[in-house]
């Protein structure tokens, strides 16, 4: 038999009848932290959540690609404008940033996909696989990081 | 517009798929045109330009942008979903967000037919 409450889950202190005849069962409030500073963030909800913001960076910046891209094939002059421009260490930081997030959100989006597939989806894969993202996106960062200096 | 703009037509299965086959033709674009960045030691203007005049580049660079378009529509409706609680100011993100994605694709029409 299935009950809606899950019983063994809740803490109950104690159960009584009163003289009316009502059952009065006393539940201990269970503890609540939504304190984001202390909350405990387990690897694989910081890869989520970091996917997400990669995600949204990407979109911003689609404007800015756009325009390179736009730039980079009108002319030779252009072309050099622009890698003049790009050289500045203010642009590259700028670009090492959209690279990073490209870098991360496909290692994450990557992870997604074969969690789709049943691969990693358990809780110690899971954890194992949302690890092997970070050191991956670490290193392909630091990676992009040197080729564009 | 306005249907999918409230979300009427979302349907999760097909966000779902939309969002996996964009990511895959994405992918594979990316590979395909970092590895050719990586291999090509300097990239001039004559390469570059020459690159994009092939026929299948502009083909593969249009499949890429539409992707990176139905992805970025999925996925921001998403996270607009999810965080903007106000009901006209998600209406008014995501006429703007849907504006944006068709402004990116003819500014991306422009640019390969100019090539
Ligand atoms: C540069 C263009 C890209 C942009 C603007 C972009 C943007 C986004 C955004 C905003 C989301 C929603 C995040 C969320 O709901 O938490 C998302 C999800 C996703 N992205 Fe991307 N993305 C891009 C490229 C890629 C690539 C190359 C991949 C390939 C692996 C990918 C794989 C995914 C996957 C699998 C999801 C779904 C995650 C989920 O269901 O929660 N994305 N993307």
């Amino acid at each position: 038999m299935r009950s809606l409450l899950c019983l063994p889950c809740l803490d109950i202190i104690s159960i009584f009848e009163t003289v009316k005849g009502n059952i009065v069962v006393v539940i201990k409030q269970r503890p609540k932290n939504l304190n984001l500073l202390t909350i405990r963030f387990p690897v694989p909800a910081i890869v989520s959540i970091l996917h997400r913001i990669s995600g949204v960076i990407l979109y911003l910046l689609i404007p800015l690609i756009l325009w390179a891209l736009s730039l980079s094939l009108s002319s030779p002059d252009d072309f050099d404008t622009l890698h003049q421009f790009l050289s500045s260490p203010l642009m590259k930081l700028l670009m090492w940033g959209f690279l990073s997030a490209f870098i991360y959100h496909f290692f994450a989006g990557i992870r997604h996909l074969l969690m789709d597939i049943h691969i990693g989806d358990e809780l110690k894969s899971g954890r194992l696989s949302a690890q092997i993202t970070i050191v991956l996106s670490a290193v392909f960062i630091l990676l992009a990081g040197i080729w564009l200096w | 517009m306005v249907k999918s703009v409230l979300g009427v037509n979302h349907q999760g299965l097909t966000d779902w798929l939309v969002q996996r086959v964009s990511a895959i033709v994405m992918t594979v674009y990316s590979l395909g045109l970092i590895s050719y960045l990586v291999m090509t030691q300097d990239i001039d203007y004559t390469r570059w330009h020459a690159l994009f005049s092939h026929g299948w580049m502009k083909l593969a660079t249009i499949l890429f942008i539409v992707s990176l378009l139905f992805h970025a529509w999925v996925g921001m409706w998403t996270v607009f979903t999810d965080y903007i609680k106000p009901f006209v100011l998600r209406f008014i993100l995501q006429v703007l967000l849907f504006l944006s994605l068709v402004s990116f694709f003819f500014a991306s029409l422009m640019i390969l037919w100019g090539v």
